[in-house]
């Protein structure tokens, strides 16, 4: 995929919150435009809005059930999700990584000052 | 030390765990006592915490206010439900990114394991899209790192 128009699509897809949200339950199953309505509390051409501009962008695709059409994460959604997952493990494991050297300051202290 | 892990669980919780070598004791203060907080609830590199209220007790406040010194900000406000020192913390948060988001109920438990601690955090959250839209929006301050991590497999 060397098409940048993907590309830059995928990344204004992204900078949406709701977007994200859409792609971040779809990373839990498939979903149809009325199954996503409710839950994110918004109108029906809203959320096929949202999904459009997310499979434009080659995040999601649809699938053809009847009169179903369920969404699923593309390969490049499901990537984009790692990503983000990575990011906030990252974020998390750089904290707890300060909190050992925290907690080995306080003992360090304690153990210079008898009680 | 030992590797965090992170995982849902069901629709609606998110846990992680992670194994420290101090004691329950020091880990539930460094979770509780504000300027020890401050050293290190603070995300990805660069960013700070300027303000820390933690009052650790029942109905006692909690609000975090992060910066990355380069005029971008947001913060968190909670409340503790419950606290049994040195062993469980219930507490009850929401960012406000600026909107609050929907309340996170949170269990911290801190088990003895040798010398060390086992580290328990089970986060609730009120449904599954909740909770999808925030393992998306938590990772919102590392999104310009993920854009050029993107770039390069999109």
């Amino acid at each position: 995929m060397n098409d940048t128009r993907n590309l830059d699509a995928a990344f204004s897809a992204l900078a949406d919150p709701t977007r994200r949200a859409i792609l971040a339950r779809l990373a839990m199953g498939e979903a149809t435009v009325n199954e996503l309505v409710e839950p994110f509390e918004m109108t029906q051409p809203a959320i096929s809005q949202h999904l459009k501009v997310l499979e434009d962008a080659g995040l999601i695709v649809r699938r053809v059930e009847g009169t179903r059409r369920p969404r699923r994460l593309a390969k490049a959604g499901i990537e984009a999700m790692d990503q983000w997952l990575a990011m906030l493990r990252n974020a998390l494991e750089k904290n707890y990584d300060r909190l050992d050297n925290v907690l080995a300051s306080m003992e360090r202290h304690k153990k210079g000052r008898p009680q | 030390m030992s590797k965090m892990t992170l995982k849902t669980e069901g629709d609606t919780h998110v846990v992680v765990t992670r194994r420290f070598a101090a004691p329950p004791e020091a880990v539930y203060r460094a979770h509780t006592d504000p300027n020890l907080i401050q050293k290190w609830l603070l995300g990805p590199e660069g960013w700070t915490m300027p303000v820390c209220i933690s009052e650790a007790k029942p109905g006692g406040r909690i609000r975090y206010e992060w910066t990355n010194g380069k005029g971008q900000g947001f913060y968190l406000t909670g409340e503790y439900l419950e606290l049994e020192p040195y062993s469980r913390i219930l507490h009850v948060e929401r960012m406000h990114l600026p909107n609050p988001t929907p309340d996170n109920h949170v269990e911290t438990r801190f088990d003895a394991d040798g010398t060390g601690t086992l580290m328990t955090l089970r986060m609730t959250l009120p449904d599954v899209q909740t909770r999808a839209a925030m393992l998306a929006t938590g990772m919102e301050r590392g999104m310009e790192a993920s854009y050029v991590r993107l770039e390069g497999m999109i």
